[in-house]
């Protein structure tokens, strides 16, 4: 250690595979100004510990049990530098979507760690957009979600695509509707939009996107405005632009 | 080319078949036409040697006009005036001929004789032509069927170039990089292993390395290699990486396609064990049915999975290149399914029990 003490930082490791953690792990001893505050095996893991620990920096695993790191950024919060650590070199454009530091190749060599680590303390602690919002939003090109997770506490859940009924926004916040529950995720309505397949998910209004198999009927209400009627008696309002949206799609179908 | 003039082996034959027209020609002359044998014989035999060469003609005709695209009057009309011209031509060769044996001494009076079988030679004159024609068209048919045969034997050997290519390209880079990365942690823990690792990782490589050249291999090797390649991704899952192996001994010696199971068992390690936090099975099942040239050996690969993780992209072309590798190989004799109940993915195979000797 050199003389002036530093600012100890914390780092979470999540890698499904122990060897794999081990590389970091080693390559970190030579930091002692990095204190390794968590290892997790899987995505479920990683959130909580995240959650509880706020690291300053993450090493992200990609493919990994239970949910990916995508979708583990999605569910965190917190400012942090995440430097993702995968074989596959398919997801580096979607990861600096997502403003990671940077992007770790497996097997990497110590010099690129630790200029992967250099980058990384200059960004702790400097603001960077939240991570969850972009990660959502950084879909690969013609690829749509195949499930929504999200968060209650260190709780983790999934809920399939097929399953969601609707969802709501509340200010930062979405109301999403599965099986007669409402989970709570922040995240933009927008966003969330942008991640569904726009063939099974519309928005009819500015604070409503429906699970189109969802809906039973369309009925008038007011003088410019509708209802959407679901199959289990929920109405969610439809705006103009909403109604205008479903008839294209509709009549789009039906030709 | 000529099919005729070009090979001196069928130019043989061809004139050889001259002969019995030849003598039938001389007789023809004799009996009805009234000439005196060595009359007849001194007439026809240039007059048919010259001949058998002006038929060869009809080939470039018969080129012109192929059976295939060409429509029946065409084909007729072409040929018959073809055949009344060079038969015209050859009557007035003979006539010539006629003439010229009529002034010696032997023949005197031969030109007078000849005029009255002129009708019967160019009859037959056209005969014999359209009878070269239709030699001529079979010939082309042959031919033809001779260049098919040649381009499928090609198209084939390129195919097979093509799927060894595909089948190169399945030996996943990731599963590579995932080795060195596990290679690159064990080198300062346990160097011991990280050796073991690299010999592992050699012997898997240059097993499936020898395997692009054969068409089929026995499955003893298949699952030698299936077993090595396990042995690489159990240093990196650890207990959470299990086989179970059920394979009938007759079953060994029989042949399979190589890198048939390996990709189906790789499967079955990137998308059910790793995505399983408390690790997986993947059993592996061969046994035999039927007797005879009936028998059949019956493979199944059978891996749990969890089902809530979103289908990664790329799941299933492995599937789909063995499941044509497969069908292409046996045909109707190959079967192949795969399904996923609930969190069990299986994929049921079945090939014709055919040893590697009786295939070569």
């Amino acid at each position: 250690m050199r003389g002036e003490p530093k600012e100890k930082l914390t780092a979470v490791i999540v890698d499904d595979e122990e060897l794999a953690r081990q590389v970091l792990r080693e390559m970190l001893q030579a930091h002692p100004e990095i204190e390794v505050v968590a290892e997790c095996g899987n995505g479920f893991e990683a959130v909580k510990a995240v959650s509880e620990r706020k690291p300053d920096l993450l090493f992200l695993d990609i493919q990994m049990p239970k949910l990916d790191g995508f979708e583990v950024l999605e569910l965190i919060d917190g400012d942090m530098a995440v430097i993702f650590v995968t074989a596959h070199d398919e997801h580096a454009l979607r990861a600096f979507e997502v403003h990671a530091v940077d992007y770790l190749l497996k097997p990497f060599s110590s010099d690129r760690f630790e200029a992967a680590l250099e980058r990384a303390k200059q960004r702790a602690g400097a603001a960077v957009p939240a991570a969850r919002e972009l990660s959502a939003a950084a879909r690969e090109l013609g690829e749509y979600a195949s499930r929504v997770v999200v968060r209650d506490g260190t709780r983790v859940q999934i809920i399939p695509v097929a399953k969601l009924d609707y969802v709501e926004a509340q200010d930062d916040y979405v109301a999403v509707a599965s099986q007669g529950k409402k989970h709570l995720k922040q995240q933009t309505i927008a966003s969330l939009e942008a991640m569904l397949d726009p063939r099974n998910f519309l928005r009819i209004h500015r604070s409503y996107l429906v699970n189109l198999e969802r809906v039973a009927k369309i009925e008038p209400y007011g003088k410019d405005t509708h209802v959407a009627v679901l199959h289990d008696g929920t109405k969610l309002p439809v705006s103009r632009a909403g109604y205008g949206r479903l008839k294209a799609l509709l009549e789009g179908k039906g030709a | 080319m000529h099919p005729i003039l070009g090979q001196m082996r069928r130019l043989g034959l061809y004139l050889l078949a001259w002969i019995p027209i030849t003598a039938i020609l001389s007789f023809l002359l004799t009996t009805p036409g009234g000439l005196r044998p060595a009359e007849a014989a001194a007439m026809a035999v240039p007059l048919c040697l010259v001949y058998a060469f002006l038929c060869l003609s009809a080939w470039y005709i018969c080129r012109g006009t192929p059976l295939e695209t060409s429509s029946f009057s065409r084909i007729a009309v072409t040929h018959l005036a073809a055949a009344l011209l060079i038969s015209f031509i050859w009557v007035m060769m003979a006539s010539l001929l006629a003439a010229m044996l009529g002034s010696t001494w032997e023949f005197r009076g031969l030109g007078e004789r000849m005029t009255h079988n002129y009708p019967l030679l160019h009859g037959s004159g056209v005969l014999i032509y359209l009878l070269v024609v239709g030699l001529h068209y079979v010939l082309l048919s042959i031919e033809r069927s001779r260049e098919a045969e040649k381009r499928e034997i090609q198209l084939r050997v390129l195919a097979r170039d093509s799927e060894l290519k595909a089948l190169k390209a399945q030996v996943n880079p990731h599963f590579l990089f995932n080795s060195l990365n596990s290679i690159s942690a064990l080198t300062t823990s346990d160097a011991a292993r990280a050796r073991e690792m690299c010999v592992l990782l050699g012997d898997f490589l240059r097993k499936t390395l020898g395997l692009g050249e054969k068409a089929v291999i026995p499955l003893r090797e298949e699952l030698g290699l299936i077993r090595s390649y396990l042995a690489v991704e159990k240093v990196r899952f650890g207990a959470r990486l299990s086989l179970e192996e059920s394979v009938a001994p007759e079953a060994l010696e029989y042949a399979v396609p190589p890198l048939l199971l390996q990709p189906l068992v790789e499967n079955a390690v990137a998308h059910g064990i790793s995505n399983l936090t408390e690790g997986g099975f993947i059993r592996l099942s061969v046994h035999c049915d039927g007797e005879g040239a009936a028998r059949d050996l019956a493979i199944r690969v059978e891996n749990n999975f969890d089902p809530e993780m979103p289908r990664r992209k790329g799941t299933g072309v492995g599937l789909v290149n063995v499941r044509q590798r497969l069908l292409t190989r046996y045909g109707n004799r190959g079967r192949f399914d795969a399904r996923a109940e609930g969190d069990r993915f299986r994929v049921a195979m079945a090939l014709p029990a055919e040893t590697t000797e009786t295939m070569a």
